[in-house]
Formats: C-alpha cells, structure tokens, sequence
C-alpha cells in the first residue's frame, strides 16, 4: 500500500498532532518503511494460524462489580489548569 | 411515488451495575460534578482498566433473552475521537467481536383486531463505556466537563434495518425498554438517559430491495421523539428525492422544540475512528458454564409468559400483552392470581382496569401499589362468592385506597413485606357500610312485591310479551335495593313472581 502526503496529514489531523509541511515529508518516509514491514509479514502465508487480538494468549480477569473508589476530586483538580463548580473548564467546544 | 421507509436502531442502555465498567468508581445518578470520576476514569497516566464481571453479566442475559449467539471470545477496542469529555482521546468499545451477535425481538404492531406480530432481527450488542458531560453554558466562554459519566457501562443493541414506519420503530423501541427492565439489566429510566436511541433512516422507491442512503438521528431520549424525528426525517428525505436531489449520509439532530433535524457533521470529516484492539484489555472469554449459571437465573421472559397466559389461564392476546408489557404488573396480576386461581380473567380485568387507572391517576407504579395483591383478590371472592356485586365492588376498591393509601404502609416493599397490609380491608368496609347483598330472599322478595306493584304498566308489557320491560322492573329492584341485590338471584324471583 502506498501512503501519501495527505494521508500523513489526515491521520495527524485526526490525532490532533501538529506537523510541519517538513515534518509530514519525514514521517511519511518513515511510515512508508513501517508498511514495507508490513507487507513482507502479509506476504506469509498465515492461513493455519489462529488471529490474535493481543500479544499474550491469555484471557482477560475480570472485577467483582462493587465500588472501591472514593471521591478524591480535590486532589484530581488540583491539578487541573481551572475549576468551576467542581468542573474542570477546557477552552469552548460546540458542535 | 410510492416510498417505503427504512429504519435500524442503536439502542444504547445503561446496565445497572454498582460500578463503572472499568474501573471501582460508583455510578450512582445525580452525585456532585466529578466526584464519582476516579483516576481511571480521568485517564490519567499509568492507569489501566479491568473488566466489570457485573457488566458481562448483564450482556450475557441481553443475549440469552433475545436467543443471540453469545460469543465465546470477544475483543475490546479503541474507538479514537477528540473531544474533552472523553479524556483518554479513545471510547473502550467492541469492534470486531463483540460479545453479542445475532438473536431477534418480536414486536406487535397495528391495532384494533388488526395486530400482528413481526420478528426483528438484531445484529450484534455491544459493551462500551459511556463518555462524560459537557456543559456549554454559564462558564465565561469555556466548557465545563463532568466526568462522572464517563467509564459508566453500556450496552448497545443493533437491529438490522427490518423497521418500516415510526410505529414499528417505537413499538421495537417498548418492546426493548420492558425487556432490559424485565431481566434487571437495565433501569430503563429515559430522563437520566439509562435508555437512548439513534435511528438510522432511509428511504426508497417501494418495491425496491436496495437500501437508500441513511442518516442517523441521533440520542433520543423519549418514545414520542423517536416517532416524531423519524417521521420528519423520512418526510424530508422523500422532499428532497422527489426533486430530484441526493440524500448526503450524515448524522443529524432531533430539535424538539422545532420539530426537525439538522446536520450535526457529515460522515465524511472526522468519522475515522481508527479502531483497533485495545492493548489494555485481553480477550473476553465467556464459557458455557457461565452461560448455563446465568440462564438458570433468568425469570421466565415476557413472550413466554405472553402465551403461557393465553394458553393455560384463557387470555386474549391483548390482555396476555398487556399484562406483560412490563415484569411489575406481571408479577402483580400473577400474584393476584395465585390467590384466586379460579378466576384469571376476572383478576386480569381489575388489574388493568380498576387498579391500573388508579396507579395512573396518581403517577404510580404496580411495585408502589398501596394494595397488595391479596388485599385485590379478597374483594374479587367477594364477588366470586356473591357477598357484593361488581358494581358495589368498585366502591369498596375505592375506599380501600383511601384508606391504604393513608395508611403510609412503606408501599414499596408489597412483594417482601404483605404481612403488613390488612388482609381484611375489603371485608371490614363491606362490613361496615353494610354494603353486603341481600341475600335474605323474604327481604328481596319484599322490595321485589313493592316494584311489581309500582309499576304495573311494565307487568302489562312483560305480560304481553315484551322481554325490555323485564329488564326495566330488574333495573327498579336494584335500584330499590341500591345495588346491594344479586342480580340472578333478582332474576329468578321476579320471573317467578311475574309468570304466578
């Protein structure tokens, strides 16, 4: 698959990461040789091997369903760049 | 042109856990702004979540209820998105493999003798965490965010596009709502946003079988609205084909105060939600034998009861539907029956008659009902046994409410707790405003010689062959016995009597 400068500059739209027009040139090279990676693996043949969706073959535990957390919003927001009303404010965002 | 409505819904439901999906944080409503949002729920650095038995539980009985295939590993992932009410920058949702594929809900639609019953198919359901709550107003132009929502568990259900009209889709919507409250998976409360729908519409040519393009509606939060954006949303559509225009996939608003939907974004920007497996999260595995533990504790669900009352207690199928619309009146009626089995039906009509108008007139539930079940049955022997008519039996039910309801018995605990409701209320009211049917018949038959003689010109007419007439002169007795008479028992005197 061949990546191109804009799609190198969607993805980093959509990850809110700012790059520079020389920035977007140097990862898109980079990129390019992670996919080139990629497809030397796809060109394995994989047909008798199960898909695994994490990279150790052990299943997920699981938590009893009772409250253990207490309310420690003070300490949480005191890290916070502003507070109102015990809510943390962040620049105006309408849809 | 003729023009066939296509809708899927997105049923998205809180399930009732203690705590949040992924994390040890309460989610009990109304607490004050980000006071039940834990370091997890903030994301902060370092932190990891861990699986909710509590949540996969609740999915597990969605599944088992609606005969879907309960996958036996499923897989979380990262649904990216910005947005400052969703702190880590990703939704924990199910991609892939979600725990729930497949099984259907069957929904009763049209009315009036013409009802049918039509099967819709689901497509999947879905654990993901809610996000938290962004408030625009009142904070000198900044946003102010609530975390406390954020990390709470839901479950969303995704029917295939087998809807046709606002009305199935509603009727589709009922029929969810009562079954996640029936097998206590979810509270189902619309106002706190427990239950909430997104409604992807399209339409096309009648006789078409190729789907149109859609728009989804999203987050309705009340039955009426979902009828009411559907109904805009599809009206719209069908404006703008018969134009001659194109319909732009698009994820819109329900404006209720308006009546419409607007565009909210297009598909197109900022859609890519980049999913991928979750590293943070192992695979879900869910094993027969949890299946089988949790299926034995599932209640007997609403379809099933819905026959089993048409079957063995002789309901019709619009009572048996009624009475299972939800689990609370179910086990009231089944209550109130197991007390006077001789009789379904006459329980059936008082619980939704009488009792129900009561509950409604005062905004209550079946579980608040200040008479217990018992209390309802022993008024209904009553009539069983001729101490009252049905008549007089609707003013006794009458001053039993007052009296339990000022009674300030803890109303809610009828179920756990029927030891403390007066067993004999129905009979100490009959009792005591002496409201029991005559059943001396040398008193009847007095009142009954009183209305022959005072109406002489009906005995002519009865006698020359006019069956009204008699009905009239029956109506005279218990008019003079003011209601307290047995009417067959009136019958068989006054026709005696006449025919001497």
């Amino acid at each position: 698959m061949l990546l191109s400068l804009d799609d190198v500059k969607r993805v980093a739209n959509l990850a809110r990461i700012e790059v520079s027009e020389d920035e977007a040139h140097t990862t898109l090279a980079q990129l390019s040789g992670i996919f080139g990676l990629i497809e030397q693996m796809q060109a394995v043949n994989t047909s008798a091997v199960k898909p695994m969706s994490h990279a150790q073959d052990v299943m997920q535990r699981l938590r009893e369903d009772v409250v253990t957390e207490i309310d420690q919003r003070e300490m949480f927001q005191s890290i916070a760049p502003q507070v109102e009303m015990g809510l943390y404010l962040v620049p105006k965002v309408i849809e | 042109m003729q023009w066939e409505i296509v809708i899927g819904l997105e049923v998205h439901t809180q399930l009732s856990t203690q705590s949040k999906i992924f994390s040890g944080a309460s989610i009990a409503f109304g607490a004050a702004p980000n006071s039940e949002a834990c370091a997890v729920d903030l994301a902060l650095p370092g932190v990891l979540p861990v699986l909710n038995r509590g949540a996969v539980e609740r999915a597990i009985k969605l599944g088992l209820a609606v005969g879907g295939k309960i996958n036996p590993l499923s897989i979380f992932a990262r649904k990216n998105y910005f947005y400052p009410d969703l702190p880590k920058g990703y939704q924990i949702s199910q991609y892939e493999l979600p725990v729930i594929e497949g099984g259907s809900v069957k929904i009763q639609v049209g009315r009036d003798g013409n009802e049918q019953e039509k099967t819709i198919r689901l497509t999947r359901a879905h654990l993901e965490e809610d996000a938290g709550k962004s408030l625009h107003e009142d904070f000198h132009g900044m946003t102010g965010i609530d975390l406390n929502r954020a990390g709470t568990p839901l479950l969303e259900i995704v029917s295939e596009p087998d809807l046709r009209s606002s009305a199935e889709a509603v009727a589709y919507a009922k029929t969810l709502h009562s079954l996640v409250r029936w097998i206590g998976i979810c509270d189902g409360n619309m106002q706190e946003g427990s239950f909430r729908c997104d409604a992807n519409i399209s339409v096309r040519p009648h006789g078409s079988d190729r789907l149109g393009t859609r728009c989804e509606i999203k987050n309705l939060n009340s039955f009426r609205f979902l009828e009411k954006a559907i109904d805009y949303e599809a009206r719209r559509q069908i404006e703008i084909l018969e134009d001659g225009g194109t319909i732009h996939q698009q994820t819109r608003l329900y404006d209720s105060d308006r009546d419409e939907t607007r565009a909210m974004r297009s598909k197109e920007d900022a859609q890519d939600y980049r999913y991928f497996p979750d590293p943070d999260l192992l695979p879900l595995e869910i094993t027969e034998s949890w299946i089988a533990e949790i299926q034995g504790s599932l209640p007997e669900l609403p379809q099933r009861m819905r026959e089993r009352l048409e079957r063995d207690y002789g309901l019709s199928g619009y009572d048996a539907t009624t009475l299972t619309a939800d689990r609370e009146i179910a086990e009231y009626y089944e209550a109130v029956v197991d007390k006077l089995p001789s009789d379904p039906k006459l329980c059936a009509n008082w619980v939704m008659g009488e009792i129900f108008s009561y509950l409604n007139n005062e905004g209550k539930f079946f579980d608040s009902c200040p008479l217990s079940p018992l209390q309802l049955a022993q008024l209904l022997m009553r009539i069983k046994d001729g101490t009252i008519s049905g008549k007089i039996a609707k003013e006794v039910l009458r001053q039993m409410w007052l009296q339990a309801s000022s009674a300030k018995v803890d109303v809610s605990t009828w179920k756990s707790r029927d030891s403390r409701f007066d067993e004999n209320l129905a009979d100490r009211i009959i009792e005591s405003q002496g409201l029991k049917q005559i059943s001396d018949s040398g008193e009847l038959e007095k009142l009954i010689d009183e209305v022959v003689a005072a109406n002489s010109k009906s005995v002519e007419e009865f006698k020359a062959g006019k069956e009204k007439a008699f009905n009239s002169l029956v109506g005279q007795v218990m008019k003079a016995a003011k209601g307290k008479a047995n009417p067959a028992q009136v019958n068989d005197i006054l026709r005696k009597k006449l025919l001497e």
